[in-house]
């Protein structure tokens, strides 16, 4: 079931993220994208991260995406006014990016990672209460910087948004 | 602690999330490649974050070590950050040049 599954969300994924990439309707990349974040929250759910599960549907699928959303709805950008680059450039970007993908699936081909270690595996690491206590214990600094980067990042959005005189507006 | 390994990390070899990841970010360089649309581009960055944090938490979970974990958790909380200074980026700059196609904003360049 749960192999099935795993191969199920892939492809989702990854149908949906070229879905982001290829929408005409910028409205369109939006819900593709946030799909593609509900299947890699189900990706998290599989290898046993509920923490993560439930954080990436909060923060990326509930709040990233409403900004997004948001600000093309607030731009006026819901239909599709994009100029295309010329055939050349694109043909040109999808040799690079496939070159690229191609480069990485040959330098990672004949690696085996170390699997699973059963006498030291333990499921429980991406509980909410185990995560909770790395999180408070060990990375106490990191976290609260965090929070000072949430701070300067509110404060960098509102100065950014603010109205200047003598700029154009709408 | 609970040492009943999931059906997924007994079935799946790690080098298939490797592989997906890859899929997954080679998407996200392809979308930044080819659109012109900044708010396009700006998501195809946040798949290229997310093949990322499969990654790391795919490699966390296997070896059993909720340090990575954590790690996908900072991504995520700097990736919110950056979302909000972003987005007020563009905002600006559709407020300026009614726009926002990534190649008017070429002063830069050269």
């Amino acid at each position: 079931m749960g192999t099935s599954l795993f191969y199920f969300l892939a492809f989702v994924a990854l149908i949906s993220a070229l879905g982001v990439v290829f929408a005409k309707n910028p409205i369109h990349s939006v819900l593709f994208l946030i799909l593609t974040f509900f299947a890699i929250s189900g990706h998290y759910l599989l290898l046993n991260a509920q923490f993560l599960a439930a954080v990436n549907i909060i923060v990326y699928a509930g709040a990233i995406m409403v900004l997004f959303l948001f600000v093309i709805m607030f731009l006026n950008l819901n239909t599709d006014t994009e100029p295309h680059k010329p055939a050349l450039a694109k043909v040109t970007a999808a040799v690079a990016g496939g070159l690229l993908l191609l480069v990485l699936i040959a330098a990672l081909r004949n690696v085996t990672p170390v699997g699973a270690d059963a006498a030291t595996f333990d499921s429980q690491i991406g509980m909410v209460n185990r995560l909770g206590l790395v999180l408070y214990q060990q990375y106490l600094l990191p976290f609260e910087l965090a929070s000072v980067l949430f701070l300067v990042a509110m404060v960098g959005a509102v100065m950014l948004g603010k109205r200047e005189e003598g700029e154009r507006n709408f | 602690m609970d040492q009943t390994i999931p059906e997924v990390i007994r079935t799946i070899p790690l080098q298939y999330y490797v592989f997906f990841a890859t899929a997954l970010f080679a998407i996200g360089v392809l979308g930044v490649l080819t659109r012109r649309n900044a708010i396009i581009i700006f998501m195809c960055v946040e798949l290229m974050l997310n093949a990322v944090n499969i990654l790391l938490a795919a490699f966390s979970a296997y070896r059993a070590d909720p340090n990575g974990q954590v790690f996908v958790f900072f991504i995520m909380a700097v990736a919110a950050a950056e979302v909000a200074v972003g987005l007020g980026i563009i905002v600006m700059i559709y407020r300026n040049v009614q726009n926002t196609d990534v190649n008017l904003l070429d002063r830069l360049k050269w």
